[in-house]
C-alpha cells in the first residue's frame, strides 16, 4: 500500500477490498510479536531448508553460505523450525537477554 | 406485449435465470426452493442454457462455489431455503463484503425447531444484516420480473452487491400462475454480458477476500453500508426501465387504498394481495384502511416509506417471522425504528401472522384492523399480537 494502513478513508478502499499488488503481508511486520528468536549452530547445520521449509512467516532466509538465519522483522518466535531441525542445531534465544 | 404462459412459479423463475443467461449454478436443493435448481438442471443438461451446472454437497458449498465463479467474472446464480439459507450463513455475509454481485432466490421457510416445510420469513430474517440487496415479490409475475432485474441490479458497476430475491415458499413457489413472460431479445438489450470491474485473472493477479487488520475493518464496513445505501437509485433505474419495456412498473414502497387512509396495514411479500382484500372490504364499510408493502427490504427505503405513511395515524404492521424475546416482528422494529425520529409520527401496532405455514385469509386482516384501531389486546407484558394464537 501506497501510505500507512491507519491513514485510509473508506473511500480510498478498494472494491472489496481487493488487493492489486502481491507481497503486501511484508509490510506488516510481526517481529515484535517475538519473546524468543531461533539461533543456528552452524557446525551441527546440514543446510538441508527444513526450518526454511517449514517457516509459516517465510520469515527464514537462506545467506549466501547456504546456512540459515530469521528475519527480525518477522519472525513471530513461534518455535516451529527448532521443532522440525533433523539435527536439533536450533535454540532459541529469549529476547532482551 | 408478452406471451402469457401457466406455469408453476418455480419453473417461471428459472426462466428468468435461463433468459438471463446465467454462466454458473451452483445448488444444492432444498424445499420449497427445489423445483426452481431442479428444472434449471433440466434446461443446463438439455443444452437449453449455455451454463456450468456444478452439483455441491450443501448449501455453504454452493455459495462458495458462487464466489469462486463470480470472483473469475461469470454471471452467476442460486437458490436456497430455510434451513439451507442457515447452513449457507457463513458465506451469506463474505458475498456482498467481497462485492461479489450474484443472484439468490430463496423460497422463504420457517426454520427449524419444529421441523415445518412451510412459509415464513424466520429464514431471510437471520441474514437481515449480511448487507445484500434484498427485494420481496407479491405474485409469480414479480418473481419472474424481480429474478431478471435482479442482475441487472447486483452487476451495476454503481452496486456490484448479491442480490437476494425473496418469493414465499409453497404460497409462490409451488402455484401456477399465468406469468407473462418476456423473449430473449428483449432481455439481451435490458441485460448485457456482466462486465467485472475486477476479476480473478492470471495476466493481472489480485488478493481476494485477505485480511484486514483493526485500523481498516471499520473502513471497510463503512464503504459496505455507502454501497448498499447507494445502490437505492440504481434499483429504482432498473425497475424504470424493466417498467418501460413490460409495462410492470415496481416502486420500493408499494401503496394500495391509501389516499386519506388513517389506518395502514403493513405486509412483506405475497401477503400483500390477501391484505389488498381485507382493504377493499373495508373500504366498501366506509372505513378509512390502506395498504403499505415493502417491496424493498436492503437498502431500507427509509424516504419512500415515511413519504407513504405521512398521514396515517395507525400503522399495523403483519410480521412473518418472530424475534424471539425481542419487540416481536422484525418488521415492526424496524418500521419503529424508521419513524422514531420524526416529530409527527403514527403509532405502530406488531401483529405476527402466517408462522410456519400458517395460512392467513382475509377475514383475519379485517379482525386484526378492528382489534388494533380499539386499542390492541390488553396482553400483559407483551409487546405484539400473534393473529390465531390458540391460548
Amino acid at each position: 500500500m501506497s501510505k500507512p494502513i491507519e491513514q485510509y478513508t473508506w473511500q480510498e478502499l478498494t472494491l472489496g477490498c481487493v488487493m492489486t499488488e502481491p507481497g503486501s503481508a511484508r509490510e506488516y511486520k510481526t517481529g515484535d510479536w517475538r519473546s524468543q528468536h531461533p539461533v543456528w549452530d552452524r557446525d551441527r547445520c546440514l543446510r538441508c531448508g527444513v526450518c526454511w521449509m517449514f517457516c509459516p512467516d517465510a520469515a527464514i532466509y537462506e545467506t549466501p553460505e547456504g546456512y540459515f538465519d530469521m528475519l527480525p522483522d518477522y519472525c513471530k518466535g513461534c518455535g516451529i523450525c527448532g521443532k522440525e531441525c533433523v539435527t536439533g542445531c536450533i535454540s532459541y534465544v529469549p529476547e532482551g537477554s | 406485449m408478452g406471451k402469457r404462459e401457466g406455469m408453476e412459479v418455480s419453473i417461471a423463475v428459472s426462466h428468468a435465470v435461463q433468459l438471463a443467461r446465467a454462466e454458473v449454478i451452483a445448488a444444492y436443493p432444498i424445499t420449497p426452493q427445489t423445483h426452481i435448481v431442479e428444472h434449471l438442471s433440466s434446461l443446463v443438461a438439455n443444452g437449453e442454457l449455455d451454463a456450468e451446472y456444478i452439483t455441491v454437497e450443501s448449501e455453504h458449498s454452493a455459495l462458495s462455489a458462487c464466489l469462486g465463479s463470480m470472483a473469475t467474472g461469470a454471471r452467476t446464480y442460486t437458490a436456497t431455503s430455510s434451513q439451507g439459507l442457515a447452513l449457507m450463513h457463513e458465506i451469506v455475509f463474505i458475498a456482498p463484503a467481497m462485492r461479489l454481485p450474484l443472484v439468490m432466490s430463496v423460497a422463504n421457510r420457517a426454520l427449524s425447531a419444529p421441523l415445518s416445510i412451510w412459509n415464513d420469513h424466520s429464514d431471510i430474517m437471520g441474514e437481515r444484516d449480511a448487507g445484500w440487496v434484498q427485494i420481496f415479490v407479491e405474485n409469480g409475475q414479480e418473481a419472474f420480473d424481480h429474478t431478471v432485474c435482479a442482475f441487472k441490479i447486483a452487476e451495476d458497476h454503481r452496486v456490484l452487491l448479491p442480490t437476494i430475491v425473496n418469493l414465499d415458499g409453497f404460497i409462490l413457489s409451488h402455484v401456477v400462475e399465468a406469468i407473462e413472460m418476456v423473449d430473449q431479445a428483449t432481455v439481451d438489450r435490458f441485460l448485457p454480458p456482466y462486465q467485472p470491474l475486477i476479476n480473478l485473472n492470471p495476466k493481472k493477479p489480485v488478493t481476494m477476500g485477505g485480511f484486514a487488520m483493526p485500523e481498516l475493518y471499520t473502513e471497510a464496513k463503512m464503504a459496505h453500508q455507502m454501497a448498499l445505501a447507494g445502490s437505492y437509485d440504481t434499483i429504482v433505474e432498473v425497475w424504470k426501465e424493466w417498467g418501460d419495456l413490460t409495462g410492470r412498473h415496481y416502486k420500493p414502497v408499494e401503496t394500495y387504498q391509501t389516499q386519506g387512509a388513517k389506518v395502514l396495514l403493513l405486509t412483506m411479500g405475497s401477503l400483500g394481495e390477501i391484505a389488498e382484500l381485507a382493504v377493499d372490504d373495508l373500504r366498501a364499510k366506509g372505513e378509512a384502511v390502506g395498504l403499505v408493502k415493502l417491496r424493498l427490504w436492503r437498502p431500507f427505503p427509509f424516504a419512500d416509506f415515511r413519504a407513504a405513511v405521512a398521514d396515517a395515524e395507525l400503522i399495523v404492521v403483519i410480521d412473518r417471522a418472530l424475534s424471539v424475546g425481542g419487540p416481536g416482528g422484525p418488521v415492526m422494529a424496524e418500521i419503529r425504528n424508521a419513524l422514531y425520529p420524526l416529530d409527527k409520527r403514527p403509532q405502530v401496532m406488531g401483529y405476527i401472522a402466517g408462522l410456519g405455514g400458517r395460512d392467513v385469509p382475509p377475514g383475519e386482516l379485517i379482525q386484526v384492523v378492528k382489534q388494533a384501531k380499539a386499542g390492541g389486546p390488553a396482553v400483559a407484558g407483551r409487546e405484539f399480537q400473534m393473529v390465531g394464537l390458540r391460548e
